[in-house]
């Protein structure tokens, strides 16, 4: 093997950044193989049946029953030595970044984090607040990678077969100090992000609280859910659980239409996969034009009124 | 209980960013530093743990070269206890391996119960310095820490999971924990607190003292960001602009 992909479950099945990771590992090297981890890994090993790669290593141990950074890094340490893979590549997720660098510091294989695409030179990743790109490198025998939401597309996948090892990993209580409860959500609001077909996302432009309610009329309008940014969220405007970027939602929707929302990594990274973006926003420079497929200049607050007009009397 | 806080000092969010000549970073000398955002986070919550405990010290810990006594200064400043200095002359170390291994050759000793550490730096964006120091260390690793209580060797924590999850754990001290941004509200310096911040002690350490192999990734250039995308670019009269977006939701995108 020269690739190795660590999968990560979300409410049960692969994590999409899991999948994006096979894509990126498939570009990377002739001979794949994944691990699942934890009581659900016979389900993400079913997954990838279709899947051409060498095979996909289930480790499954009642220490392993919740996810903590000493469990899985336990596991992951055990594998890469078993194994010795070249590349150890995984979704850049906050359970990523929380155990990977433990495997990284033990092992002493650097971890390029991160990353967006691939380069001539290198591994292409954002630097100073994704003002600009970096490339980097390393020349060490083993690397551990990690890719950005979008950075490989997950259709990309090659097709082909793939068989389920069990791998036994040998820990004992002593080796995971902690304690995790159950994860549990603040509140809801029954809203459903990822499945709405158009979003309208307010950012800081939007000024101040009481503007707030024309985001809501327009997405009545054009049949959106509403979302946010997380600096409005941190105001108290918007409620969390409409938050989308890295520590939100992560959405795609056919329409994302964005009010005053600058485009700061931490957002884009929730919304990148969107299928049409349009955005307004009074600073022609913001970050979000260069994502956007409509890049409105103008004042929020001037056009959208009018706009909420202009819909309703057709 | 003794807490080291460590800070960086990066390019401030309005910094002018102009690449190098070697296109390998960008010209410091034309770059306004500021503490690391996310720092100010990690800083704040060990001045409050101190405080709620009555008693302990809150040692400030930044690597780089003379500019950076600036920022621990300022952590002096705002009521940490002492700095530390490790000093770095010529251009500043990348490698997230490299780094941490600078500071868990100087934190060694200390026996700190607590390190804390921004969720990530504005600069590189490794987001993995705290978590590698704690590992090196051998103690307890968490991240994204949105509440803190301490309880008599062990710490219970709040942590962000993805999609507006959290989940608590529970681990013994000591720890290296990672701090997310926003779940307190950094203080500004005291006039009283930056008066006395200049006598106390900033410690430095220099970085050819830290004998130090690894294997090592590097940043070999920057450059801007080519857009792929072609974007249709609408900066006319408001009416306009409205006639316009009409048209791309109705025609073109097909949502109403």
């Amino acid at each position: 093997m020269d690739v190795l992909v660590i999968l990560e479950e979300s409410q049960g099945s692969l994590h999409r950044l899991s999948r994006e990771a096979i894509a990126g590992a498939q570009k990377l090297g002739s001979s794949v193989a994944a691990l699942a981890i934890g009581e659900n890994a016979d389900t993400l090993a079913s997954e990838l049946s279709s899947y051409d790669l060498e095979e996909v290593f289930t480790a499954k141990h009642e220490l392993l029953s919740s996810y903590s950074a000493d469990g899985y890094f336990e596991t992951v340490i055990q594998l890469i030595r078993a194994e010795s893979p070249a590349l150890v590549v995984a979704g850049h997720t906050y359970q990523t970044r929380d155990f990977m660098p433990r495997v990284s510091a033990k092992l002493d294989i650097p971890f390029i984090p991160d990353i967006v695409s691939l380069s001539d030179e290198g591994f292409v990743k954002q630097v100073l607040n994704a003002k600009l790109n970096a490339s980097l490198s390393s020349a060490s025998d083993q690397i551990i990678l990690s890719f950005q939401s979008a950075a490989f597309n997950d259709e990309e996948i090659r097709g082909g077969s793939c068989s389920a090892r069990a791998f036994d990993v040998e820990l004992d209580s002593s080796q995971v100090r902690s304690v995790s409860e159950e994860p549990f959500q603040e509140a809801t609001g029954d809203v459903d992000l990822e499945s709405a077909e158009v979003l309208v996302s307010v950012g800081r432009g939007i000024e101040k609280e009481e503007n707030v309610p024309i985001a809501f009329e327009l997405a009545k309008a054009i049949g959106a859910e509403v979302c946010a940014s997380r600096p409005v969220v941190d105001s108290g405007w918007i409620d969390s659980f409409r938050q989308v970027g890295s520590s939100g939602h992560n959405v795609a929707p056919k329409l994302y239409f964005s009010l005053g929302v600058s485009g700061a990594i931490q957002h884009v990274v929730g919304m990148k996969g969107s299928k049409n973006i349009l955005a307004i926003n009074k600073d022609a420079d913001a970050p979000i034009f260069e994502l956007a497929d409509y890049a409105v200049v103008g004042n929020v607050l001037e056009i959208i009124p009018k706009l909420i007009e202009a819909l309703n009397n057709k | 209980m003794k807490i080291a806080v460590l800070v960086k000092q990066v390019p401030g969010p309005e910094s002018a960013l102009p690449i190098n000549d070697h296109g390998t970073w960008v010209d410091e000398e034309s770059v306004t530093f500021v503490m690391n955002p996310p720092d100010n986070f990690a800083l704040e919550e060990a001045l409050l743990i101190k405080e709620g405990k009555g008693d302990g010290e809150v040692v400030v810990v930044s690597m780089g070269p003379d500019r950076v006594q600036k920022v621990i200064r300022e952590g002096l400043a705002k009521g940490a206890d002492r700095g530390i200095h490790i000093e770095e002359v010529g251009p500043i170390e990348k490698d997230p391996l490299h780094i941490a291994k600078r500071f868990t050759a100087v934190l060694k000793d200390e026996n700190f119960d607590l390190v804390l550490t921004g969720l990530q730096s504005d600069d590189t964006g490794m987001g993995q310095t705290g978590v590698l120091i704690g590992e090196m260390l051998g103690i307890s690793t968490a991240t994204l820490a949105v509440e803190t209580d301490i309880k008599d060797g062990h710490i219970r924590l709040k942590r962000e999971l993805e999609s507006g999850w959290f989940q608590w754990v529970e681990f013994p001290l000591p720890a290296s924990i990672s701090i997310q941004s926003g779940l307190n509200t950094p203080r500004y310096p005291s006039l009283k607190g930056i008066m006395g911040a200049k006598k106390k002690e900033i410690k430095t350490v220099s970085c050819t003292e830290l004998d130090i192999s690894s294997n090592c990734q590097s940043v070999d250039k920057v450059f801007v960001p080519q857009t792929s995308k072609h974007s249709e670019v609408i900066d006319g009269e408001v009416d306009a602009a409205v006639e316009r977006i009409v048209e791309i939701l109705k025609s073109e995108i097909k949502v109403i």
